[in-house]
C-alpha cells in the first residue's frame, strides 16, 4: 500500500483534547479502509503564515498513513466535510519517516539552544540579513521561526 | 587576468544539498527553507543560493507546500 503524509490545521478555539479526539475518530475512517496509521503527530497551536478564515492560529496534526487509495480519499472527503478542520494536505510519499518529524524535533530542542545559535543558523552568507528585518505589525512567525514564544505575546 | 583588468575571483559555491550530509529538503523544515525565502517571502534563485537545478526543483516543491500549511507566508507585507 502506498504512503501518505497527511498534515490538518483545526480551528484554534477547540481544545487540544479535542484534537486527539478528532484525530482518533479520523484515524477510523483510514482503519476501516483498509489502512492502518503509523504515526500522529500533535504539533501544537501554532501561529500561521497568514490568515485563514479569519483566524490567527491553528492546531497542527500530521498523520503518517500507509492505506489504500480509497480509503485516504474518504478520508481526505471526512475531513474537508469537518467544519473544525481550516487546511487539509495529504502527500504521497516515498517512505514514512520512523522518528519524528523535524518539527518535533525542533520543538524539543528550542529550549536548549539560546536564541545567538538559532540567528547564526538562519543567516546563510546569500541572503539579505534576516536579523535587519524588524518585526512587523502582524507579528508573522516568517520573520523568526524559533521567536514563536515572542511571538505569542505580540498577538495579544 | 585577462585583458588587463583587475582580477576578481568568485569563490565556487557547491550545492548546500548536493554534499552527503546534506539536510533533506521537506516541506516541514521550516527553519531550513527560510532561509532559501527572501524578505518578502519569495523564493531565491538559484543563481544566488546556488543550489543545483534538481534540488532547486525540490525546494521550490517543498516551499509551495509550506505556503500551503500557511508554515511560510505566500507574500510578507
Amino acid at each position: 500500500m502506498p504512503y501518505y503524509e497527511s498534515v490538518f490545521i483545526a480551528r484554534p478555539d477547540i481544545s487540544a483534547a479535542q484534537v486527539e479526539a478528532l484525530t482518533e475518530s479520523m484515524s477510523a475512517i483510514v482503519v476501516e479502509g483498509g489502512g492502518s496509521v503509523a504515526q500522529a503527530e500533535y504539533w501544537g497551536l501554532k501561529s500561521l503564515a497568514y490568515r485563514i478564515k479569519k483566524n490567527r492560529k491553528g492546531h497542527y496534526t500530521m498523520l503518517a498513513l500507509d492505506a489504500p487509495a480509497a480509503a485516504v480519499k474518504e478520508f481526505e472527503r471526512n475531513m474537508r466535510l469537518n467544519e473544525d478542520i481550516l487546511r487539509l494536505m495529504t502527500i504521497r510519499v516515498d517512505e514514512l519517516e520512523s522518528e519524528p518529524s523535524v518539527m518535533m524535533r525542533n520543538k524539543n530542542s528550542r529550549d536548549e539552544r539560546n536564541r545567538r545559535d538559532d540567528r547564526s543558523e538562519n543567516k546563510p552568507d546569500a541572503k539579505p540579513d534576516d536579523a535587519a528585518e524588524t518585526p512587523t505589525e502582524t507579528a508573522s512567525p516568517e520573520a523568526e521561526a524559533p521567536a514563536e514564544a515572542t511571538n505569542e505575546g505580540e498577538d495579544k | 587576468m585577462r585583458g588587463g583588468r583587475k582580477p576578481f575571483f568568485r569563490r565556487q559555491k557547491s550545492c548546500p544539498f548536493s554534499s552527503p550530509d546534506a539536510p533533506k529538503i521537506d516541506y516541514k523544515d521550516v527553519k531550513l527553507l527560510q532561509r532559501f525565502v527572501s524578505e518578502r517571502g519569495k523564493i531565491v534563485p538559484r543563481r544566488i543560493t546556488a543550489v543545483s537545478s534538481k534540488k532547486q526543483r525540490e525546494l521550490a516543491r517543498a516551499i509551495k507546500r509550506a505556503r500551503n500549511l500557511a508554515l511560510l507566508p505566500f507574500v510578507v507585507e
